[in-house]
């Protein structure tokens, strides 16, 4: 049989495709085994031969008339948070239109789904009580007519999006052993507010703590100190945020949002900055200046126990944690150009340089997921790029390529995203692309934003 | 809206009643003063001319130094009489010149000295956010230090990195960066 290009492309994308999620599987010890039995293997939709499952995700129906503006957003959700990972190709939902809405889960069209070449089709229903809603939602394999999937979800009507990221995050479960992001945020510094810090010297702008969906849905602000503040970063289980706040004296804080508590375990110990959770949430990194110099330091989450890790007269900067919490990488300028370092997260031993090639990096960001690390590398006199230092093969490859400058990269749990900030459409703004350095997103648009983190 | 028409229809009210009132009062006629009567003939001599004098101001004294204690501290801080000193990339030594700089600053500091300061790290656009946050508290520190060296007492200085932030000079030139990059001192308390 003969084969076009483009299948053969299909081909080996899909052929990544299964060893990803296979080393995936093997990392990620919530997802379950790849299935085995015949029975489960049913459950998996597939594509032609060669070509990634072709999905078709239509408005949702609403089966109540205050549940019209809802059942749209969940199907467009749906659609790009399905795209998002790019297990499947998503049928663009403007060639739908020829198709019959179905009402109900028995008047699904699948004939005419099967004309336009889909191989699954997802039917959902919204239902609007008060400020209650009710979801149903089936996923088809479009070949066999049968439901593979079926679920219903029940809540607050105030937020949507927050249904299909979850229909979404369940289906990557399923169909792929995949841990999707669709429920994860993304935080940032903005000064967006457009206002300004009080205090004795003029025109300087407040930066506050914001955040929202992965996507950039649902931005909102966290702090309202009236400061500047930066490098937010997620306690792992997603629930808090630590920062640093110019108050004026550089402090960390930790705001746990969902409690109306902010706490400030560096209080009255010199400077401190750049805050990093510990994989297990007990303990953070930071930089602090406190005895003299920037070194880095590990101190509980209330404060206590402060050590120090590093000793050297040079700056030592922007630590991040191994997965398993058992090392940090920071950098350093101890040769002279800020290069990123590997110690013992213990007691700062077996210290070793990590980047050899590259005339400046820094911003290591430690990735849970896969074997590797992401960074800022200088590329040029004012421009940075990110790029990724692979452990397995020691080899380091480029992310982004020189449009603006290109910092602050941070991981998404799943490894196969990373958010940035990037100065390519004027002022620097928050972007997410894929660990291959395809499928950039611009996340942030409002006044300038910086130093995003991305929680589990 | 509407509050406020209401409002200016009173307004107009008042104004109205005001001036109606002013136009119908009688015009006040003060009362005939009786006419003065003459003083009896003396026969001592009148007194001499009193003089009429008006006091001179003195010029006031100079405040050369009192002019700067004198002053607040948002106004010192628009425009301080302690001068930055500036480093070169990915420097946090003082040169020659900022040595100069840091002295001459030392001497306005000992001058005034309850007065306290907070040195503030800044660095040029082209480092990453999160270095520069080192590298600006690498240069403030090496402010206090030398500042310090020529006797200023290290209580009366703090220091904070505000990495990138918050530059001089916004353009994107070397002469912009090497303005950006520096010790900048600023007044706290007097």
């Amino acid at each position: 049989m003969m084969m076009t290009t483009q299948q053969i492309k299909w081909r080996c994308a899909v052929a990544a495709g299964v060893i990803a999620t296979a080393v995936l599987s093997t990392r990620v010890p919530a997802a379950p085994q790849a299935p085995q039995q015949p029975s489960d293997i049913a459950v998996v939709i597939s594509g032609d031969p060669g070509t990634p499952p072709r999905y078709a995700v239509p408005d949702f129906v609403a089966l109540t008339p205050d549940a019209a503006d809802a059942a749209k957003t969940l199907g467009q959700v749906l659609w790009d948070d399905l795209n998002f990972e790019r297990e499947f190709y998503l049928i663009p939902r403007d060639t739908y239109g020829s198709i019959p809405a179905a009402r109900t889960l028995e008047s699904v069209p699948f004939a005419a789904w099967r004309e336009l070449g889909a191989d699954a089709v997802i039917f959902g229903t919204v239902q609007r009580s008060g400020n209650e809603m009710r979801v149903v939602v089936r996923l088809f394999n479009v070949r066999s007519r049968q439901s593979v999937f079926s679920k219903e979800y029940s809540g607050s009507a105030n937020n949507p999006r927050l249904y299909a990221h979850t229909i979404s995050d369940e289906i990557h479960q399923q169909q792929r052993g995949l841990r999707g992001v669709a429920r994860t945020k993304l935080a940032w510094v903005s000064d967006r507010d457009r206002q300004r810090v009080d205090g004795t010297v003029e025109n300087r702008e407040v930066k506050e703590v914001y955040y929202g969906d992965y996507d950039g849905g649902n931005q909102r602000r966290l702090t309202i100190s009236r400061q500047l503040n930066g490098n937010p970063n997620w306690a792992p289980d997603a629930r808090a945020l630590a920062y640093t706040s110019w108050k004026p004296n550089p402090d960390i804080f930790i705001s746990y949002m969902y409690q109306g508590v902010l706490q400030n375990p560096t209080k009255g110990v010199g400077t401190n900055y750049l805050p990093v959770f510990s994989p297990d949430g007990k303990q953070f990194a930071f930089m602090s200046a406190r005895d003299g110099n920037t070194e880095i330091y590990v101190a509980n989450v209330d404060g206590s126990n402060p050590r120090r890790l590093t000793n050297h007269p040079a700056a030592d900067t922007t630590p991040t944690w191994s997965p398993s919490g058992t090392q940090i990488a920071f950098t350093s300028d101890r040769t002279g150009k800020a290069q990123i370092y590997i110690m013992n997260a213990a007691d700062g031993s077996n210290l070793r340089r990590l980047t050899t090639a590259e005339s400046e990096a820094d911003r290591p960001t430690w990735c849970s997921a896969f074997d590797e690390i992401a960074f800022s590398a200088r590329t040029s006199g004012s421009g940075w790029d990110i790029k990724v230092y692979d452990f397995s093969t020691g080899q380091t490859r480029q992310i982004t390529f020189g449009e603006g400058t290109n910092e602050s990269p941070a991981y998404s749990p799943n490894g196969r995203h990373l958010a940035f900030t990037s100065t390519r459409s004027g002022r620097v703004q928050v972007y997410t692309i894929g660990r291959d350095g395809k499928d950039l997103r611009q996340i942030t648009r409002d006044g300038s934003n910086q130093t995003p983190a991305w929680s589990n | 809206m509407c509050n406020q028409k209401a409002f200016v229809v009173i307004a107009l009210a008042v104004v109205v009643v005001a001036t109606g009132c002013g136009r119908n009062k009688k015009p006040v006629v003060a009362a005939p003063q009786p006419a003065p009567t003459l003083a009896p003939a003396e026969t001592t001599p009148p007194a001499p001319p009193q003089r009429v004098e008006e006091s001179v101001p003195v010029p006031q004294p100079r405040l050369s130094e009192d002019a700067i204690a004198n002053r607040s501290l948002d106004d010192l801080n628009r425009n301080s009489p302690l001068k930055p000193i500036f480093f070169l990339l990915d420097s946090a030594e003082l040169d020659e010149t900022g040595r100069a700089v840091a002295t001459a600053d030392a001497d306005v500091l000992k001058k005034y000295s309850t007065w306290a300061i907070t040195i503030e790290g800044h660095c040029d656009e082209r480092g990453t956010p999160e270095y520069n946050l080192a590298l600006g508290e690498r240069r403030a520190s090496a402010v206090k230090t030398y500042l310090a060296s020529l006797g200023v007492s290290g209580e009366r200085m703090k220091t904070v990195s505000y990495g990138k932030e918050y530059p001089f000079d916004m353009g994107h030139t070397e002469e912009a960066w090497s303005k950006n990059r520096r010790g900048h001192l600023v007044i706290t308390s007097k």
